[in-house]
């Protein structure tokens, strides 16, 4: 049991440190959802990020942070599924950016997506995608979001890849929603101490201070159970961090947003881009019910 | 990072696991559990001096006080261990976490060479004598006075819901020696000293567990005072520090929660209703643990223990809740004529939040020194 970060993930996290610097703040001018950087996306391949799972001396807990530090930017690319999900499927071709389709639902990044994750009547298959395949979708989402054109003729996972790809999944979807967590927080730690009524700080009243704290104790766990499921690769582990996650995010979306008031309710201030990203996660994957059934089956003998 | 435990650790839980399955009654869980109940007390006191003479009472001890040297993760598998059966060390699990580590740290010569060797055998048990009627998470506010009269201190106040008072045979008291914080100073006091008297306080957690002290009168020596007048503030927050993380409730509760979902599944009625519960609660045991773990990885790294630890109390206090609901909504039979363990788990569940300060406090601390948030106005 060591919860310190190796060298080479420590020297990892300064680097993806240094290049999200570059993207920390939203342009003034942008009054919208979907804030994506095509410079993001690029100088993540170019610095070999995508790899970091398969890297000697890295691998899935150091792909986990990744994931998470780079969900905390106001920008989004396609980075949870490419770090974490791809890498264990090495027998599927997947070329990225990678998308995962649920019961023929818009996704997120789909419309830019060289290949498909599809979930239907229970089995999971894979596509590779041309342009003509799929269509972009507006949506308050915040994640560029598109939808298949048609029915694609898909690859089906056998049983051991299904499983192995759900599991990272969870994962991945849970490294995501930590790091907007952490942002949608972060974000409203600024405003609640900045912000005074009744000649205070909104942050000194206890009212707000005690709901901040379950909201950063909740976020923190969700860190954590998505580390350890990095970690142990254990299917209990992933469906834990994945339920707490979807858990955690509904209440954490609804309070942060009480917490901003009206200044939340703009497209100019960032808050949105966090919380309405995680609206999306609170879906996938089958929601809080299917991450239960999960948990039932692989945490109580 | 790393979440497996090393070959040293898990022949070390290995050892405490076949101590407990050799010595622990087979009668155990059906023992009257009130936590300081006559049964369990006499039980507990014959269980720590096996657990002694196993060198498994203190083994993160320094070897000067009988202990073997190990380190903060031995002495929390240990305790991992003792809750995951119910905690058969009763009170002297206060002993073993913080009272002795603080006396080694801030004792005089004569209180350790008096205090820790019967601690180490296992045959004391003490009560901290915090709380009182007007100061309960306002502890600087306590009233309980500690005159100095020749060579002796004279203490006249009451304490409250003190856990373990009934059998206890020495108090770690708080006693106001001037006005203000840094007025409050500590005395290790016998509870045969002629002036206290002990009260039950019938409890819904079980009997025989708090506690009303009355001081009347009671005078011990000069030389029961630990550290300087004065002294108390810095002194308990450390051992505070120690105690907050010391007690892992979530191996207990994840225990329970199985216990109760086998329960259900045998016969067949998990359904989805209770598969989305009994998911919430055994991942908050998983937060509550992680975040244990967390502040033991700084204390096995000698780092100072951060907010975290504030978090893990949240934590541990949700796990709890989500626990002992899961039974009652799911499992309602366990706590009328059912499980006695169940049923032992839900009344000491409600402690999570209460015992050693507020958990609202915690809730404060997490806004302060996590969040940094402004503090609020006093």
């Amino acid at each position: 049991m060591d919860f310190t970060l190796t060298a080479d993930q420590l020297s990892l996290a300064t680097a993806v440190d240094g290049l999200a610097s570059q993207f920390k703040d939203k342009p003034i001018e942008f009054r919208g959802f979907a804030l994506v950087s095509a410079a993001l996306e690029q100088q993540l391949a170019e610095a070999e990020f995508f790899d970091i799972t398969t890297t000697p001396g890295l691998g899935p807990v150091a792909a986990a942070l990744t994931v998470e530090r780079l969900a905390r930017l106001p920008y989004t690319a396609e980075v949870a599924l490419s770090m974490l999900v791809r890498p264990h499927l090495a027998g599927a071709e997947l070329p990225r950016p990678l998308a995962f389709v649920e019961r023929g639902r818009p996704a997120r990044f789909l419309a830019h997506a060289k290949s498909v994750l599809i979930a239907d009547a229970g089995k999971l298959g894979f596509a590779q995608l041309s342009a003509a395949d799929t269509e972009p979708v507006e949506s308050i989402y915040a994640y560029p979001m598109g939808r298949l054109t048609r029915s694609l003729p898909t690859t089906q996972l056998s049983a051991a890849d299904a499983n192995e790809a759900r599991k990272w999944l969870r994962i991945a979807l849970a490294a995501e929603a930590a790091g907007l967590m952490q942002a949608a927080i972060d974000s409203t730690v600024e405003h609640l101490s900045v912000r005074k009524q009744f000649g205070r700080p909104l942050g000194s009243f206890q009212a707000l201070r005690h709901r901040m704290a379950e909201c950063a104790v909740l976020a923190g766990g969700v860190k954590l159970l998505t580390l350890k499921a990095a970690s142990t690769g254990s299917e209990g582990d992933a469906a834990l961090a994945a339920f707490h996650a979807q858990e955690s995010g509904a209440r954490l979306v609804y309070d942060l947003h009480q917490f901003l008031g009206a200044m939340g309710m703009t497209l100019e201030h960032s808050l949105h881009l966090w919380t309405y990203r995680l609206k999306l996660l609170l879906s996938e994957l089958g929601g809080q019910a299917a991450q239960a059934q999960a948990v039932a089956q692989h945490c109580f003998g | 990072m790393d979440f497996t435990w090393d070959d040293k650790q898990t022949a070390f839980r290995a050892e405490v696991r076949a101590f407990l399955e050799a010595n622990l009654p087979s009668d155990w869980e059906k023992l009257a559990h009130g936590p300081g109940s006559p049964a369990q007390t006499k039980l507990c006191r014959e269980f720590c001096a096996k657990l002694a003479r196993a060198g498994l009472l203190v083994p993160h001890w320094p070897a000067l006080w009988g202990g073997r040297d190990a380190d903060a993760w031995t002495a929390f598998i240990l305790a991992e261990e003792m809750w995951a059966v119910g905690e058969p060390r009763g009170g002297q699990y206060m002993n073993v976490n913080w009272i002795g580590p603080t006396l080694m740290r801030f004792g005089s010569e004569e209180q350790k060479q008096r205090y820790i060797p019967p601690m180490a055998r296992g045959e004391t048990l003490w009560c901290q004598g915090f709380s009182e009627p007007e100061s309960g998470s306002d502890l600087a506010s306590l009233r309980t006075e500690a005159k100095r009269v020749g060579d002796n201190y004279v203490i006249n106040g009451q304490k409250i819901w003190t856990s373990y008072a009934g059998d206890a045979d020495t108090c770690y008291l708080l006693a106001r020696t001037a006005p203000g914080k840094n007025g409050i100073s500590i005395f290790l006091v016998p509870m045969s000293t002629p002036g206290i008297t002990v009260r039950d306080i019938p409890s819904i957690i079980g009997e025989g567990d708090i506690h009303e002290v009355f001081f009347d009168d009671a005078e011990v020596p000069a030389s029961a005072m630990l550290g300087n007048e004065g002294d108390a503030w810095n002194i308990v927050r450390a051992a505070l520090q120690l105690e907050r993380v010391g007690i892992p409730r979530f191996v207990l509760a994840t225990r329970m929660l199985e216990r109760a979902v086998s329960a259900l599944k045998r016969a067949d009625r998990m359904d989805p209703g209770a598969q989305l519960r009994a998911a919430r609660a055994r991942a908050a045991c998983e937060v509550a643990k992680l975040y244990s773990y967390q502040i033991i990885d700084q204390r096995q790294n000698g780092r100072a223990t951060g907010p975290e630890a504030s978090a893990a109390r949240v934590a541990t206090v949700s796990c709890e809740r989500l626990v002992a609901e899961f039974v009652v909504e799911h499992c309602p039979e366990a706590l009328a004529g059912g499980d006695p363990m169940l049923l032992v788990h839900h009344q000491r569940a409600i402690v999570a939040g209460i015992a050693s300060g507020a958990a609202e406090i915690q809730l404060n601390l997490v806004a302060t020194d996590l969040l940094k948030l402004p503090r609020e106005p006093r």
